[in-house]
């Protein structure tokens, strides 16, 4: 075990992706929307990935969900390749992984009664035998996600719940098969500003509970970093995770350049701060075609800290830097420091 | 009081002032009954002036927006109140306005930016045609004109004109989209221009595009601006004053360093302690408790007493009037605000003590 402040980061992971790479096809050609990542998430772990659209960071959760299969690499659950298992170990994967989706208001079936969302997966993975059990089940796990009294909601169709509701109610079927892992992808972005901390704060509360471990998917670097504030972040860019450490870390003296961009881009609730912020100016503001990927790193058309001849040659890997985190970037590595630091902008 | 048949004095307004909402309610019928989505609301907008609307979903900042241009739904009925915009020398209510005349008031006097991610070009014309027809729709019909007007601001924004008129609306990114939108809201020189939530949905790096942009694009042409966001930072990026709606009324009205650093109603404050930090200390963030209220059947009272944390029983007996909090430019819908000037004053001893006691 290593641990650095009080993160930790467990020695033996629970879940892991391998070098993993995920290609799709498209009508212009084969795209790599996650390339080579790898992550290790330990027990009752919350981490989040963060990056903007078209990042890989979807993918990367549906890979951690099993529910895309690797192009290439592992996806290993208790050190064991989950695409080489069949029968009641799949089963017990598929349980022990839940996904909660960004849109609470697609997630849901219309028709279904909140009872019937729930009871649903009880069913299906025989925790509840009978109307009876399942009812005490589910009202029990209302409970836990703070929609009270449960009589009330389980009563209710989704068009009469708002969005923080619904999305509680996702949480509450995520948690119906006691899982292990809990991938939430953009689970706080559609409901209202003035909620969203409290549904992080469940998340919160639920890992402390049932030490299950948790991955946030998120734009929002401040939910990141408030939710994530024992733990650590990813930030990932066109497919490869650049950046990988401790949320404070990553947040307030951010290792790769791309990193810094993002973190100075920020707008903040504070008007005197926000206006004097110190910008990192991007090279290009153009994000590159996934079809159309630079050679070497791929942030170096848009990158401050470009080299020719390095940058535009060799592709990086995620090293380790003195204060314990990950980079992907020459240029940070070499000078063991971070980018904040060489852009001036700490 | 003037009697019946003869009109009231017709309201008009000061030299630097380019807008004043004066009372204005707005009601949608509905099966459940009527919905008074907005209601009461006054405001000002000074020329150059940017002007925040903040609140959650259902606070009714998107209904007044469109509003102020007579493009809500038939739903949608002006049950009170004046919006007057000046028109050279003259000053026009748009809410008394006949049809006749709303087209000749959009889009010259007071354009509106949609949200890029809701779609709001014709998918099967180019970005040419979606500007010619703006255009043509207000009377500027000779195309050479058209097109050297829309490759100067295309040019404005940052964008490659030759390359983005002929481009159809699904191939640009979510980013260019708003940047044509914004384009093209300036096309017939606009004294105002409204904003709906300019930013949500877009990256992070093309957020900070769009808000740089907007900022020159303001300095170099001196429209005023209103934008509605439920995003905080925007305000603090943009705005010289903020709204801060609920329930479909203002509950305070404040320059933006006040409403920041001096809020006075018990919900601007508790959004703004709802939203996590990027910079600086983490804090204590919490979210407000409870949920908005059904605007068909509204709480007894301030419509904010069943989710306020300085709720007392005379919250409950009527709604509160807004009223001049600190200074005269700062109003507030509160009985209760010197309480919560005075936790806020509080908490900042609090802190200025820790630090001090640190060095």
């Amino acid at each position: 075990m290593t641990v650095s402040g009080d993160i930790t980061v467990p020695g033996k992971p629970l879940i892991e992706l391998v070098g993993v790479t995920r290609a799709f096809k498209t009508p212009g050609g084969s795209i790599k929307a996650v390339d080579g990542v790898s992550l290790a998430l330990g027990q009752s772990e919350a981490m989040c990935l963060v990056g903007e659209s078209g990042c890989g960071k979807t993918t990367t959760g549906r890979l951690l969900a099993g529910l895309l299969r690797p192009t290439s690499g592992q996806l290993l659950f208790e050190g064991k390749d989950v695409w080489t298992t069949k029968g009641d170990e799949l089963a017990r994967f598929r349980r022990s992984v839940q996904l909660v989706h960004q849109d609470p208001y697609a997630s849901l079936n219309p028709i279904r009664t909140v009872y019937q969302t729930i009871s649903a997966p009880l069913f299906r993975h025989k925790k509840a035998r009978d109307r009876r059990s399942a009812v005490s089940i589910a009202t029990d796990l209302l409970q836990r996600v703070g929609l009270t009294p449960p009589a009330d909601f389980l009563v209710k169709y989704p068009h009469q719940l708002s969005g923080g509701q619904r999305q509680r109610v996702s949480i509450a079927r995520a948690l119906s098969v006691d899982p292990r892992v809990i991938v939430a992808d953009e689970a706080v972005s559609m409901v209202d500003v003035s909620i969203r901390i409290s549904l992080l704060n469940l998340l919160l509360a639920l890992r402390d509970e049932f030490r299950v471990t948790i991955v946030l998917i998120t734009h929002d670097l401040a939910v990141a970093r408030y939710f994530a504030r024992r733990g650590r972040i990813g930030v990932m860019y066109l497919g490869r995770v650049v950046e990988l450490g401790a949320s404070e870390l990553v947040v307030g003296d951010p290792a790769h350049p791309y990193s810094a961009a993002l973190v100075a881009a920020i707008p903040e609730a504070d008007p005197t701060l926000t206006r004097s912020k110190e910008r990192v100016e991007l090279r290009s503001a153009e994000v590159p075609s996934l079809l159309r990927l630079p050679s070497g790193c791929t942030f170096h058309p848009r990158c401050p800290l470009f080299e020719e001849g390095l940058c535009d040659v060799q592709v990086p890997t995620l090293l380790p830097i003195p204060d314990g985190r990950q980079v992907a970037c020459h240029v940070a590595a070499r000078e063991r420091a971070p980018a904040a630091e060489l852009l001036g902008v700490r | 009081m003037p009697s019946k048949g003869e009109s009231a004095p017709k309201p008009r307004l000061e030299a630097d002032q380019v807008l004043s909402v004066r009372g204005l309610s707005i009601a949608y019928s509905t099966r459940r009954g009527p919905v008074q989505a907005v209601r009461d609301v006054s405001f000002d907008l000074r020329k150059g002036e940017t002007l925040a609307i903040i609140g959650e979903s259902g606070s009714g900042k998107t209904t007044l927006a469109v509003s102020l241009i007579r493009l809500s739904p038939r739903t949608a009925r002006i049950t009170k109140g004046h919006i007057l915009f000046r028109k050279d020398d003259d000053t026009i209510d748009v809410a008394s306005l006949p049809d006749s005349d709303l087209r000749e008031f959009r889009w010259s006097e007071c354009a509106m930016v949609f949200q890029a991610a809701l779609n709001s070009f014709n998918p099967v014309i180019s970005i040419w045609e979606q500007f010619l027809d703006t255009a043509r729709a207000h009377g500027m019909t000779d195309a050479k004109e058209v097109r050297a007007r829309s490759g100067e601001l295309l040019g404005l924004v940052n964008l490659d004109p030759e390359r983005v008129l002929r481009a159809y609306p699904h191939e640009l990114s979510g980013g260019m989209k708003q940047r044509v939108l914004i384009a093209l809201s300036l096309l017939l020189k606009p004294s105002i221009i409204i904003l709906d939530e300019p930013t949500t949905a877009l990256d992070i790096l093309t957020q900070r595009a769009i808000i740089d942009l907007l900022r020159k694009l303001r300095e170099q042409l001196g429209f005023s601006m209103i934008f509605i966001s439920h995003d905080l930072s925007l305000a603090a990026e943009l705005a010289d004053r903020v709204l801060t709606m609920y329930a479909g009324t203002v509950v305070e009205r404040a320059s933006v360093k006040d409403l920041f650093y001096r809020p006075r109603h018990p919900y601007s404050m508790g959004l703004l302690r709802a939203v996590p930090r990027v910079s600086g200390a983490l804090g204590s963030v919490v979210s407000i408790a409870g949920s908005p209220p059904d605007l068909i059947h509204l709480p007894e009272g301030c419509t904010y007493n069943p989710r306020c944390p300085f709720v007392i029983d005379e919250c409950k007996l009527k709604e509160p009037e807004l009223v001049a909090v600190d200074t005269p430019q700062h109003d507030a819908r509160c009985i209760r605000w010197k309480h919560v000037a005075e936790l806020l004053g509080k908490e900042e001893a609090v802190v200025a003590e820790k630090m001090a006691a640190a060095t």
